[in-house]
């Protein structure tokens, strides 16, 4: 069974979202504030409550409609919806409508034999129906029982007539009442011993039947005295259970344990409940009076934790990811280990290993997310960076590695790319599982790699790369491997690797073993199957025959028909260009040294962001997703927390440039006319090649722009500035906000990208001066004009990259610089084209024919074998 | 002998042999337009339309179903997962769902009678309820999350008319399949226990719940076991998973399930999962080896295909099971067991 705590002995049921329970929920509820009414169920269900059960039966509410309101709501959240549901009415109407909202299976309560026989039986036959369990009230149609007798009498008719119509046993709860002890009248004080010993009668009559009842009825006389009520609650409970009781409706949160109440106390509740002596309830209320006032209620239970054993503590702080006591405890667990006669390596190997382990299984078993494993690997680091010391210390007396490690692993991002969040992610990942990662950083040629490889002896290498042009760069690596004669086994990742370029290209290149791994999470599963003596070879060859199959498949496949060039030039998209934007009001190039963090802000984009740590989901729905929710609540809260310091303490600055020249379509090139400048800037662009059903056209972005003069635009944004704060970081071991700040760095980028855009289409340009669209609006991108990327499908060669930097002189005005293969440098940055024209819009090129590149290498005037490399992902 | 006596009678004996997909085969037939609309005259183009073939182009489903008892099936399917007026309206259809359903019983119900009649081993014809598209647990809406498209018992109604449709045609279950959200899948049981009361007999009822993700959870977050407590009250014949994904992956969830439900087992999974270019390319011996170990390790009563398989794969499967001994039923302890998204049991 997978499920933790899936089932219980004794059933807390809170009663935090009742209106007769909670006079905060009621105020809640008839304020129609349903937000915070939810959090009240969650606080609940964090607090342990088993069971939640909802009460909406107040005379001014529509209780049908809050009850079913309410329901709706819990179910959208999921770590209130994993538990069940108490639908708890008076009325059968508000019962049956919260039934049809509910899709687990819940607990209704109540249904009774008040009206009489038949109406109690069709209710039951409703909850059958309904598949739901079913609380019975001890009550007839001549009221309540009150005695032990009435309440055994009415619930055994009640077990029969439900057995008799079929009613599963298992699934009737009976409540035979619990009402308040203590009051000054004389009958009422068997009270609390007639319900204890009638839930023993009953448990014996009626086979497989369970019981309950409302402990707050109990206490009711000492209303506003705290401490004397959750000692009477413990105290009944610690009799009630062991004589059978089940369950009991009761704030989760308000019970103390039986042997930490006070003794005299604990005696004089005692006394009450169970009858003892005659005089009792004087002296509980005589008691009492000495507990007014004083609240007991709010000892910290969080910091419970504290008081656990080292080793415990060690694990919980490395599952939760705190760090906040880990040196203490780490040195705590050194010391005892020293004094045992042990060794500091010991800590490492032994609990805190351990401990990690719990957290690769929990993340290995969907339970834990990214997010929290990174957190986790934050705590181990700084444990290990506590000890190093002293294991260095004693290294003269011992013999070297004594860290055994699972396997050695050197990882790099290859060169001419500078993309490395994704890296840094899987070597968390897998230092958490005990290998040894060697991190080469990024654009690291592939001599480095295979002498760093070398040197260490390493066990096997990793590969990143996000930008096109590295997936040839990989391509030369796995090459020289095989020059090289290596045999070890080369992992591919990165955003745009894939299983079939891996199969059709790499794998082809290199003898050795070569795995794509498709994101951080396969990552271990695929290191410890390469490293293990039974089950390598059997990977390794399905693996293998996969890629076979790939490529078999690939040979097979008759490939998407292709226009000849001029076929599909003929088939252009034919823009309507008497539609085509006015002149920028604002023409040339337009810097911006430092544009407000605070202002772009509100142009994030999250949904890429919660994607780079591998939860995915459209934020902000992702927040409530019932299995990456509560990772991403976190998450996101540690991002507005770190967002908050980058602004107020200006971590970064975001520097921006655009520019906007009057151009013209020739062919599928757009020509660029610079004020005071003889010659023209070309930038030729791709067309679709792929046969087209129907009327739909081959298109090229030189489609949009009028050979008869037009305008065209482009733009540069980068972020600068992260380098001392990664560095401190690095230094810290907080690899969890090394990458948190770079994925923030990249979301600014897209933001500036965004927020400049904007402001050309309202301000600079023009030609949308009255737009008004909300945040979710711009990233569905509901806006006229827009601004392909060089490197992207509609514009797949990364080599326009030169040509855009020096219209817009990227490098002097925003310092933004590239690589051999055309990676901007700060990472976190974008640049690309506006087109304004309405009917502008994004495609893909895909394929193209030989005719198309040879065309393109006489246009950009290189080589074919330039052409050829720069246009490889599109060349079939 | 009631129908359920039947089936569980047969089950005892061998590893039953379900269907497998309509869609693909329907798919490689190329039929036009003309061929789904037929002469119903109906407003809206009907190509995709699949169920309403049993009105326009029955030979094609009859071809269809003849070639999974050809395969072996013991308990056929009718072909009616959208045959519903929720997803009809997508045709403008509704009013054709009772001619579908009880057209589509008809064939499925004469060809197993046919088959039973040639070799004397029982056949059995499950009447198909789909999911439909509208779902009673989530909100389409983000900013809204207590918002429903469509309530209990707007749904219940939609599936009482399918299922009534269907018994008339003749079936002997409804197999209310691909479940994705739980309270739907309430919704079809209280459509059937209603339908029940009005005919005064038995329809028993199969239930197959598809999960969405790896960690065996349905769209609206039920863990299997989780389901399995909110539908046992149903008392089917049959609970079981299909679609999902492949054998490979539904493997420990069909583990999970078969060591908690005491009833028959029935699960059909698709061909694989589906290759780059949306297809699936999973071999019939491939698929029969896998659910082979279902069988083999005694955790399946009934086994078919869903999504990509085609009559190959039901006889590689039936060939691959005979003579292989059938899951015997567990019997649980009884106790309280409630489900929010998770399982929760009361100890006894």
């Amino acid at each position: 069974m997978t499920e933790q705590a899936s089932s219980a002995r004794f059933i807390n049921i809170g009663e935090r979202t009742n209106v007769t329970g909670s006079a905060r929920f009621k105020k809640l509820i008839m304020a129609d504030d349903y937000t915070t009414a939810v959090e009240v169920a969650r606080q609940q269900v964090e607090n342990g409550a088993q069971v939640v059960d909802v009460n909406m039966d107040e005379g001014l509410l529509d209780a049908v409609h809050a009850m079913t309101t309410f329901l709706k709501l819990i179910a959208a959240e999921p770590d209130i919806a994993r538990v069940p549901v108490m639908i708890d009415s008076s009325k059968w109407e508000v019962i049956e409508a919260g039934l049809k909202c509910v899709s687990g299976k819940p607990i209704v309560n109540s249904i009774s034999m008040k009206e009489g026989e038949e109406p109690f039986l069709e209710q039951a036959r409703k909850c059958m129906a309904y598949g739901a369990a079913v609380v019975v009230m001890a009550f007839d149609e001549t009221g309540q029982a009150d005695t032990k007798e009435r309440k055994v009498e009415i619930c055994s008719r009640a077990y029969e007539l439900l057995t008799g119509i079929g009613f599963p046993p298992e699934d009737i709860i009976f409540d035979p009442n619990i009402f308040a002890v203590a009051t000054g009248i004389e009958e009422h004080n068997r009270y609390g011993l007639d319900f204890i010993e009638a839930v023993q009668e009953i448990k014996q009559q009626c086979p497989h039947a369970k019981t309950s009842g409302g402990l707050s009825n109990l206490s009711f006389s000492f209303r506003g005295n705290e401490t004397v009520r959750r000692a009477m609650h413990s105290v009944f409970l610690y009799h009630a259970i062991p004589a059978g009781l089940d369950m009991a409706i009761v704030n989760a949160g308000q019970l103390d344990i039986y042997d930490n109440i006070e003794p005299a106390l604990r005696d004089a509740c005692e006394d009450v409940i169970l009858m003892r002596r005659p005089d009792a309830t004087e002296r509980l209320i005589d008691l009492a009076e000495s507990y007014k006032g004083k609240s007991v209620a709010d000892e910290r239970a969080a910091e419970e934790w504290r008081g656990w054993d080292v080793k415990k503590r060690l694990e919980h702080a490395l599952v939760k990811g705190i760090d906040a006591h880990i040196v203490d405890d780490t040195e705590e667990m050194r010391a005892a280990t020293a004094d045992a006669g042990g060794r500091p390596i010991e800590v490492i190997e032994g609990p805190l290993m351990d401990g990690m382990n719990v957290v690769g299984d929990l993340f290995g078993s969907g339970k834990m997310f990214l997010p929290q494993v990174v957190k986790s690997a934050r705590v181990m680091k700084k444990a290990v960076a506590h000890l190093i010391p002293f294991i260095e210390a004693e290294k003269d007396l011992l013999p070297e590695e004594e860290r055994k490690a699972k396997g050695k692993i050197v990882m790099a991002t290859v060169k001419g790319d500078v993309h490395d969040i994704g890296k840094n992610i899987v070597g968390v990942v897998l230092q958490c599982n005990g290998y040894d990662v060697i991190d080469l950083g990024v654009m690291v040629p592939w001599p480095k790699i295979l002498e760093t490889a070398n040197d260490n002896n390493a066990d096997m290498i990793g590969l990143s790369g996000l930008i096109t042009p590295s997936l040839d760069e990989m391509v030369t690596v796995a090459e020289e491997m095989q020059r090289a004669d290596l045999t070890m086994p080369l992992l591919i990742g990165g955003a745009t690797t894939s299983k079939v370029h891996t199969a059709l290209r790499i794998d082809p290149a290199y003898k050795g073993p070569v795995i794509h791994v498709l994101d951080a999470s396969r990552a271990v599963g695929v290191a410890s199957k390469l490293l293990s003596d039974t089950q390598r070879d059997g990977f390794v060859d399905e693996t293998s025959g996969e890629y076979t199959k790939v490529r078999e498949a690939r040979a097979g496949k008759t490939p998407s028909q292709l226009l000849k060039l001029e076929e599909a030039r003929a088939n252009y998209y034919d823009a309507y260009l008497s539609d085509k934007p006015a002149p920028p009001l604002q023409p040339g190039v337009h810097v911006f040294e430092d544009w407000s963090l605070e202002d772009l802000r509100d142009y994030i984009d999250w949904t890429p962001f919660f994607r780079a740590w591998e939860l995915h989901g459209n934020y902000p729905a992702i927040l409530d997703d019932e299995v990456v929710g509560e990772s991403a609540r976190s998450l996101k809260a540690d991002a507005d927390a770190m967002l908050d310091k980058i602004i107020a303490e200006k971590w970064l600055t975001a520097r921006g440039v655009c520019g906007f020249w009057p151009c013209a379509r020739d062919g599928d090139d757009v020509t660029i006319h610079r004020v005071n400048r003889e010659e023209h800037v070309r930038l030729p662009f791709l067309r679709q090649q792929i046969k087209k059903s129907r009327d739909r056209a081959n298109m090229c972005l030189a489609d949009f722009i009028d050979p008869d003069g037009d305008w065209i635009g482009g733009f540069a944004v980068g972020i600068h500035g992260i380098e001392p704060h990664i560095a401190r970081f690095q230094a810290d071991k907080d690899d969890y906000s090394d990458i948190l700040l770079k994925a923030l760095a990249d979301r600014f980028a897209e933001a500036l990208a965004e927020r400049l855009h904007r402001h050309t289409r309202t301000d600079l340009w023009g030609y949308a001066p009255g737009e008004q669209l909300t945040n979710q609006a711009l990233i569905k991108e509901e806006y006229r004009g827009i601004r392909p990327a060089p490197g992207y499908p509609a514009c797949p060669d990364h080599s326009l990259k030169p040509i855009l930097f020096e219209l817009l002189e990227a490098e002097k005005n925003v310092g933004l610089e590239l690589t051999e293969s055309f990676a901007m440098y700060p990472t976190a940055a974008v640049s690309g084209f506006y087109f304004g024209h309405p009917e502008s819009q994004y495609f893909g090129v895909a394929r193209i024919g030989r005719d198309q590149l040879e065309d393109y290498a006489q246009r950009r005037g290189v080589d074919m074998a330039t052409a050829e490399r720069w246009l490889r992902p599109n060349l079939d | 002998m009631s129908v359920r006596q039947r089936l569980q009678q047969a089950a005892a004996e061998r590893v039953l042999i379900f269907d497998g997909a309509f869609g693909t085969q329907i798919q490689n037939r190329k039929l036009s337009e003309e061929d789904y609309a037929g002469d119903l005259g109906l407003k809206a183009d009907q190509k995709g339309n699949n169920d309403i073939l049993a009105l326009t182009r029955p030979d094609v489903i009859k071809d269809i179903t003849r070639a999974y008892l050809d395969a072996g099936s013991d308990v056929v399917s009718t072909n009616t997962f959208s045959a519903n007026r929720i997803s009809q309206a997508d045709y403008a259809a509704e009013d054709q769902v009772a001619a579908i359903n009880i057209a589509s019983g008809k064939i499925a119900r004469e060809l197993a009678d046919e088959y039973e009649a040639k070799d004397g081993k029982p056949r059995f014809v499950a009447g198909a309820i789909g999911p439909t598209n509208k779902t009673l647990s989530l909100s389409p809406d983000v900013e809204d999350p207590g918002f429903r498209e469509i309530d209990f018992d707007e749904l219940t109604a939609v599936y009482k008319e399918q299922a009534a449709a269907l018994v008339e045609g003749g079936v002997d279950f409804i197999l209310i399949e691909t479940v994705f959200d739980t309270l739907n899948c309430k919704a079809g049981v209280m459509a059937v226990k209603q339908l029940e009361e009005e005919l005064g007999r038995e329809v028993p009822i199969m239930i197959s719940m598809t999960l969405t993700d790896l960690s065996g959870r349905n769209l609206s977050g039920h863990t299997v076991e989780a389901f399995w407590y909110a539908v046992r009250h149903a008392n089917p014949i049959t609970i079981g998973l299909n679609c999902s994904f492949g054998a490979d992956q539904l493997r420990p969830h069909v583990q999970v399930l078969s060591e908690l439900a005491d009833t028959l087992l029935m699960a059909y999974p698709n061909a694989g999962l589906p290759n780059e270019l949306g297809e699936y390319d999973e071999l019939p011996e491939t698929t029969a080896g896998l659910v082979k170990q279902w069988a083999e390790n005694g955790q399946a009563n009934i086994l078919g295909g869903c999504c990509g398989s085609t009559p190959d794969h039901i006889a590689a499967i039936a060939k691959a099971v005979e003579g292989l001994p059938p899951r015997s039923v567990p019997s649980p302890e009884t106790a309280m067991r409630l489900a929010g998204l998770e399982p929760f049991t009361v100890a006894a």
